[in-house]
């Protein structure tokens, strides 16, 4: 995949140049690419003087972070404790079954990547879906459809 | 900020700045009994005391907003909705063992609570409460905001440190305390957002008054996480020493649909489930950790009689082995022990053997483990073993889930009151169910993957788990 990677350096800019920086700026990488290009690391390390090892090794212990490129909205399934136990693990079945992916992957068509983090600090509207950076409470499974629709 | 400083904000502050030394300030935290709202309960005045008494060049005071325990959201709510409470604090313990820089380790999932902290650290930083000299005293003091990353251990203190630093965050083993070499090796404040929130208002109205809520060791209130099958959800600050049967059936309601409570579960990950003959337990820190769970950050999961305690205890045990950094054997490879046990017997192949073998072995995870993920990670095992032992029992040898939630233990079928109305065909994403316009649906068994699908959307109560 081609990238526009001029927006790296305003997101270096941002920030002072020491390894404090790192999780930081991976983030925002993370946010303009919605993962992390191969490319941006190895700039981050430059610009940090931090090795590339390093990069890697914390790009791949946080959950945030993916190295591999996402659909165009990521569905995220909360399976938190309070959502758990008002049927998330339902929700999931029948989103990876109608999306014909598991938790993780992204449709063929790069629309939808479907994701599970375990909470998402709406527990009182327990079960919950976030839909791109729309959060969807109560989530019934007659309704569960509905919120991946192709647009 | 105008709002906050309308209702006494930052009165504390210039309390401490021009009328107390950082002893005083210290001295009347330890005695209002604050203690630590991000699991331990430590005091947190003492805290401060062993920090400020440690030469060092440098002194950090960082505020943890990491609120890893998933079904609780009170972190998230303060730190969105009062973060100048959070920051007031902050400044108050900086000034107490003398740092001059703070941070606040934000989860990555509270978008929001970054964005109102960056504002109103902005307006403090404009308005002279943050920055050189506050309030023409020579205390200084400057705070940032570190983004966590999604991962549950950076929490612990240790392991929050390391990320702030911007490495990988493993948890190193706890004879080092963070309060003598924390962040950068240096003595460093670790607080809970709750816990510093509480800080203002304890300098402004007294340690006494603040003593007069709550109990005698557990002073103050605490804000709970009700969640769950009860029918009001939502968070409840309440004093310390209330039963959890008030919680539950006077604020909470009672349970969704007047169904039977079976436990609720506190302290999260490292806590426990609490059965009914205990409802009428005071909430506070030792009472919980004496029943075998602890108060943890404040989430509260109220269950009913078809959530199944072995998935429960299952679905804690995946959480913590996805989140086990993976540095210590005892916890990496213990605690997916225990989860391949929970997996054996959730799936009908469980042996009574298996109990005392996760007995065993849980016992080894808590010992052995070099941080608190691991050393109480076993705790909802635990505690679910010790107060619904019938139900491991009736999973292995009658090879039955009473809640009817384990798939490989039950089977759906609909009944004769079926009113043929067919919601549940399409629910069904296997095609396992058949019917025509108002006549009784079937279900074919084995296209049946027991999702609970149909079950779901069913209005006429006309299938029958088993
Ligand atoms: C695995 C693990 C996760 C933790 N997660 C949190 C957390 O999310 N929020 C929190 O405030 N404390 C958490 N703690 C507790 C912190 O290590 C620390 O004790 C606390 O922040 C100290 O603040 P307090 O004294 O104000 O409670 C966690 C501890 C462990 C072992
Ligand atoms: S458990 Fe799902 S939002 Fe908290």
């Amino acid at each position: 995949m081609k990238h526009d990677f001029n927006k790296l350096t305003d997101i270096f800019d941002k920030y002072p140049k020491t390894q404090e920086s790192l999780i930081a700026i991976l983030q925002d990488i993370q946010k303009e690419y919605q993962y992390l290009p191969c490319e941006a690391l190895e700039q981050t390390s430059d610009v940090l003087d931090v090795p590339l090892s390093k990069v890697f090794s914390v790009s791949t212990f946080y959950n945030s972070f993916s190295l591999t490129a996402k659909g165009e909205k990521v569905v995220k399934i909360c399976t938190g404790t309070a959502c758990h136990i008002r049927g998330a693990k339902l929700l999931q079945d029948q989103l990876e079954n109608h999306l014909a992916i598991k938790a993780g992957e992204t449709t063929e068509d790069m629309k939808f990547t479907l994701e599970v983090v375990a909470c998402v600090g709406a527990c009182a509207m327990a079960p919950v879906v976030v839909v791109g950076d729309k959060y969807h409470g109560s989530v019934k499974v007659s309704r569960v459809k509905k919120l991946v629709k192709a647009k | 900020m105008k709002e906050y400083i309308g209702v006494d904000g930052y009165q504390a502050l210039a309390k401490v700045l021009h009328k107390m030394t950082p002893d005083e300030v210290i001295d009347e935290i330890i005695n209002s009994g604050l203690r630590g709202r991000g699991g331990g309960g430590f005091s947190a005045g003492k805290k401060w005391k062993i920090c400020k008494n440690i030469k060092a060049e440098k002194h950090y005071v960082i505020c943890n907003g990491d609120e890893g325990d998933p079904g609780a959201f009170m972190d998230r709510s303060i730190m969105e909705g009062d973060p100048h409470g959070v920051l007031e604090g902050m400044m108050i313990a900086a000034y107490a063992v003398g740092a001059k820089e703070g941070y606040i380790y934000v989860r990555d999932e509270y978008p929001l609570a970054v964005t109102h902290l960056e504002k109103a650290i902005l307006d403090c930083e404009r308005s002279g409460l943050l920055g050189e000299n506050i309030l023409g005293t020579d205390f200084s003091f400057s705070i940032k905001i570190a983004r966590g990353a999604g991962a549950f251990v950076c929490g612990e203190s240790s392991a929050l440190m390391k990320s702030v630093a911007g490495e990988v965050g493993e948890p190193r083993a706890t004879y080092i305390r963070s309060v003598v070499k924390g962040l950068y090796d240096e003595p460093t404040v670790l607080n809970n957002v709750e816990t510093l929130v509480n800080v203002p208002t304890i300098i402004r109205k007294g340690a006494d008054w603040y003593k007069s809520i709550g109990t005698k060791k557990s002073t103050g209130t605490k804000v709970f996480s009700l969640v769950g099958k009860v029918r009001n959800t939502g968070l409840i600050e309440v004093p310390m020493g209330i039963t959890l049967r008030e919680i539950i059936y006077d604020i909470g309601g009672g349970i969704l649909d007047d169904r039977p409570f079976k436990a609720v579960q506190t302290g999260g990950p490292s806590g426990g489930c609490i059965p009914e003959s205990m409802l009428d337990l005071p909430v506070d820190f030792d009472s919980l950790t004496e029943v075998g769970s602890m108060m943890g950050s404040g989430g509260m999961i109220v269950m009913d009689d078809t959530t199944c305690i072995v998935d429960v205890a299952k679905y804690f045990l995946e959480f913590l082995v996805e989140e086990s950094c993976g540095k210590c054997t005892p916890c990496r490879e213990g605690l997916y022990q225990l989860h391949k046990l929970l997996e054996k017997i959730c799936s009908g192949k469980g042996e009574m053997s298996d109990i005392e073998k996760m007995e065993r072995l849980s016992e080894n995870v808590m010992i052995g483990s070099l941080c608190g993920l691991g050393k109480s990670g076993p705790n909802p095992l635990m505690s679910t073993l010790k107060y619904f032992k019938d139900e491991y029992i009736a999973h292995i040898k009658d090879k039955k889930c009473p809640a009817g939630v384990c798939p490989e233990l039950i089977t759906y079928k609909i009944l004769d009151n079926c009113t043929g109305c067919m919601a549940c065909i399409p629910a069904c994403g296997y095609d396992a169910i058949e019917g025509k316009k108002k006549e009784v649906h079937v279900i074919t068994q084995d296209k049946c993957t027991k999702c609970g699908a149909c079950y779901a959307v069913c209005n006429f109560d006309s299938i029958l788990v088993s």
